[in-house]
């Protein structure tokens, strides 16, 4: 009898229903409401019409067909948020910590502050860096230094831009990465960049610097055909 | 790389644009691209079934067959598709892992098929999506161990084929092992078993009550005492018998500590020795009842039987990996056990002529009620005795019922849980190397092409040049902007070993650079490129008209050192690195304003290369002609004096 009732409650064990207990229910009350987030995160999100895009940035409308089909597949809903751009980003440098540089390209592209990147503004970012005028990209790229948009630069800020970007360098370079080398590199910015010298670089003095170096006016070139 | 990260990768370069104001060295020119980016549809056309599809969904994965150049092997020009003598229905899983990213397995096609398609495209297995991975594996596996099985089948004569000059002992190893192996062998295993046999069956026999011919004693006898020396002689023979098969064994065995560690020895060991002890043991009437019970031990013998059956030792393996659920059923009986045997005594103790004289007088009782036996050679007689003792049976039932399906769930539970976790940990592993590789992969592949000559350039058509291209489209935007970012930073990415290679030359070079003044040498008008990046704005004046020469100057000076470093016969010689840079120079270097200087030819006395010895021999790539430099642009005053020209190399 023994052996029967061990046969008969060993099936039953097969089905296991965790017990009805208070920390149950609570378990599944927090999930549901975690649900619930999620569902109202999930929107999708659809662009402007084509038309209008091409209206307010300078790709033609095969390339924004292109470029959105590529970033539908990647993000369905329509919208990027800060950690898949994270780790996006830190795909295309193994070698390094990617993600703070990535966090203040995100606020770059951000530029409502939404903490998510729609195709607009990934378009209209794009269309600034790849066909904007000299003029647009240092701006943006001046927007892009000066993390909390007070429209100056000074060195802290700078200081944190150039770390994230040895960062993503990794440990292992040639020659060896030293302790002060993002301070000097800073410093050499500042001198050039900075020119009556009160610690803090103007979008003026930003605009003007720059235009007087002939390498950065090369290099801007160089993006164009990236698309 | 994953495939969605190609379709990042003009976002990641057009944000490099973010670095300009910061670069302290000109940044380099892009990678060629084709006139054409327009997107096309194009149609695959597959048995007959057609397929249409973007040409960059088939981009996204440039190593497999449709995404590489190999599927302009299957082109019909005439027809304007590309054409495959393949199954329609697997090519849709294959076309759907372009678009989405993931590998999916069908449920209801055969998986060698399958896996025959997959190869055919140039897809790896390990691609299958998670959702389908554990399926996928569950196949195989089942696929490949009936294959085996029937591949045994057919070589079940053969087996192993042992060398040729094997000794003695491996091939008596062998035979006791593999008993099909060889006739002897056979016959040795079936003559063990029928002695083993005969052994047990004689033990249990000799206590047999046989009756005697002669009635004189009238009480029975077992036949053992009738028969001694019949019986003797048969257990001798089977002692005999074993005892030569444990020590042929033990020669035999290939390790013999392990061996003689092993259960089955040990049980060989146990099944043979009370017969040697009742040998030497004198037959006193005290030592007699020792004797007596040595004699049980004959019945391990019956384990012997293991090594003939399967069925058995996989049951030893069961109750091995049960053992604690065991002992948890063991420690609950033992407690319920107590506390009713305690109750039940304390309840009978008043009558008299009780059975229940002791409290482990009374753990019978309790036994035989809890496993509902039940024999009734114990019973009580008063009430409260009876309550209890029907509490006692019927928790009998629950005690021995909870911990019953608690081990063979248990049991089921974890030998599926360890087949889970095993799988899981193949996964986790080979998902991790994955990743590691792919990781590696990518930061190996920008060093490789580092070390092959770096950036094409318009003005390289050398053979180093070839090898070079055949890098995808996106490995070159890639390692372009892995390229801009070294230029930013003025430091290189390279791997561990230079690294720390560089480590130990750092702390030496500092001390050597101190006598070495190269840095006061006139350099000349191009040597831009010699100082490190704060410098340049004094150099600015002394730029070149041609843009591209300058841009461009980087590159070929990579170029022309590496190339100065496959001319030279001797590359390891750092003098003759010193030496002959002239040479490589002239042959590579269209723009006069491309310096030997930089290689700081004027100052080969000045700085011997003993001193700049210190460094490590250029082991690795072509790090280390530039050690000279190293030395000079320690004294320079240069605010970053470690990012001189090496850069460039």
């Amino acid at each position: 009898m023994g052996a029967v009732m061990g046969t008969f409650s060993s099936l039953q064990t097969k089905q296991r229903r965790p017990s009805k207990d208070i920390a149950w229910w609570y378990y599944q009350y927090q999930r549901d409401k975690i649900e619930d987030e999620l569902e109202m995160t999930m929107v999708c999100h659809r662009p402007e019409g084509l038309e209008q895009l091409e209206a307010q940035t300078n790709f033609t409308k095969r390339e924004l067909q292109v470029l959105y089909r590529g970033f539908k597949n990647e993000c369905p809903s329509g919208v990027v948020n800060e950690e898949t751009f994270k780790q996006i980003y830190a795909q295309f440098f193994p070698h390094g910590d990617a993600s703070t540089y990535a966090h203040y390209l995100f606020n770059a592209f951000d530029t409502t502050q939404a903490g998510s990147v729609k195709f607009e503004d990934f378009v209209t970012a794009l269309s600034i860096l790849l066909r904007g005028t000299v003029h647009e990209k240092l701006r943006w790229t001046f927007n892009l230094y000066d993390i909390n948009k007070d429209g100056y630069i000074n060195k802290e800020e700078m200081m944190d831009i150039v770390k994230a970007i040895y960062d993503m360098m990794g440990k292992y370079t040639y020659p060896v990465l030293k302790e002060d080398t993002p301070r000097q590199h800073v410093d050499v910015f500042f001198q050039k960049m900075d020119k009556n010298k009160d610690g803090i670089v103007t979008l003026d003095e930003f605009l003007e610097s720059c235009q007087e170096d002939d390498n950065i006016m090369r290099s801007l070139q160089l993006f164009q055909n990236v698309i | 790389m994953a495939a969605g990260v190609a379709t990042w990768l003009p976002f990641a370069r057009a944000a490099a644009v973010g670095w300009l104001p910061l670069a302290q060295q000109p940044l380099p020119p892009a990678p060629g691209v084709k006139a054409s980016r327009g997107d096309e549809v194009l149609v695959v056309n597959v048995s007959g079934r057609r397929f249409e599809t973007w040409k960059n969904t088939l981009d996204r994965y440039p190593d497999t067959l449709l995404g590489s150049s190999e599927k302009e092997f299957f082109y019909d020009a005439d027809s304007g598709e590309y054409f495959f003598d393949r199954d329609p229905d697997m090519f849709r899983h294959v076309l759907n892992f372009y678009r989405t990213g993931r590998l999916h397995c069908p449920r209801q096609e055969c998986i060698q098929a399958f896996d025959e398609e997959l190869a055919f495209y140039g897809l790896v297995p390990e691609l299958v999506g998670d959702c389908c991975l554990e399926e996928y594996r569950d196949r195989k596996k089942e696929n490949a161990e009936r294959l085996a099985e029937d591949e045994e089948a057919e070589q079940a004569g053969d087996g192993p084929a042992l060398p040729a000059g094997s000794s003695l002992r491996q091939r008596l190893w062998r035979a006791f092992e593999n008993p099909h192996t060889s006739t002897a062998a056979l016959v040795f295993y079936y003559v063990t078993g029928f002695f083993i046999a005969v052994s047990v069956i004689a033990n249990v026999v000799e206590t047999i009550p046989c009756r005697g011919p002669a009635r004189r004693p009238p009480r029975e006898q077992p036949c053992g005492d009738r028969f001694p020396t019949a019986f003797f002689c048969m257990d001798t023979a089977c002692v005999l018998i074993f005892t030569g098969e444990y020590l042929l064994r033990l020669f035999a065995a290939p390790s013999r500590c392990r061996f003689l560690r092993s259960v089955m020895s040990l049980i060989d060991v146990v099944a043979i020795l009370p017969y040697y002890i009742g040998l030497f043991v004198p037959k006193n009437d005290d030592v007699s009842g020792a004797f007596v019970t040595l004699r049980v031990f004959r019945v391990f013998r019956i384990f012997k039987f293991s090594r003939h059956s399967q069925g058995l030792r996989i049951l030893g393996y069961t109750l091995k990996s049960c053992a604690s659920e065991l002992g948890f059923l063991l420690f609950s009986l033992t407690m319920a056990i107590i506390i009713f045997a305690t109750v039940m005594f304390y309840a009978e103790k008043g009558t008299s002529k009780t059975n229940f004289t002791s409290i482990p007088a009374a753990f019978w009782y309790t036994i035989v009620t809890m496993t509902t036996l039940g024999y009734g050679d114990m019973v009580p007689s008063t009430i409260a005795g009876k309550i209890f003792g029907s509490i006692c049976s019927l928790s009998g039932v629950l005690v021995i019922a909870l911990p019953v399906p608690v081990i063979v769930s248990n049991f089921s539970r974890i030998y599926h849980q360890n087949q889970r976790a095993d799988k899981r940990r193949a996964q986790q592993k080979v998902r991790l190397a994955r990743i590691r590789l792919a990781k590696s992969g990518t930061t190996n592949a920008f060093l490789q092409y580092k070390q092959n000559g770096g950036l094409e350039d318009s003005g390289s058509g050398e053979g180093q040049a070839l090898c070079i291209r055949n890098r995808s489209a996106f490995e070159q935007q890639h390692h372009h902007l892995l390229h801009c970012l070294e230029k930013t930073t003025c430091h290189e990415f390279t791997d561990e070993l230079t690294f720390s290679e560089a480590l130990g030359a750092v702390s030496l070079g500092g001390r050597t650079s101190r006598s070495t003044s190269v840095s006061s040498q006139p350099v000349g008008p191009g040597s831009l490129l010699s100082s490190c990046c704060p410098r340049r704005a004094k150099r600015r004046a002394i730029r070149l008209a041609n843009s591209t020469a300058s841009v461009s100057r980087g590159s070929m000076q990579e170029l022309d050192t590496l190339a100065g470093l496959r001319r030279s016969p001797a590359p390891q010689s750092r003098s003759s690195l010193n030496a002959k840079p002239h040479d490589s120079l002239d042959l590579n270097c269209d723009s006069r304003d491309f310096v030997a200087a930089i290689i700081s030819i004027p100052t080969p006395p000045a700085n011997t290369p003993d001193e700049s010895q210190p460094s490590s021999p250029g082991g690795g790539g072509g790090g280390r002609a530039s050690s000279t430099l190293r030395n000079s642009s320690v004294d320079t005053p240069c605010l970053l004096p470690e990012t001189v020209k090496i850069s460039s190399l």
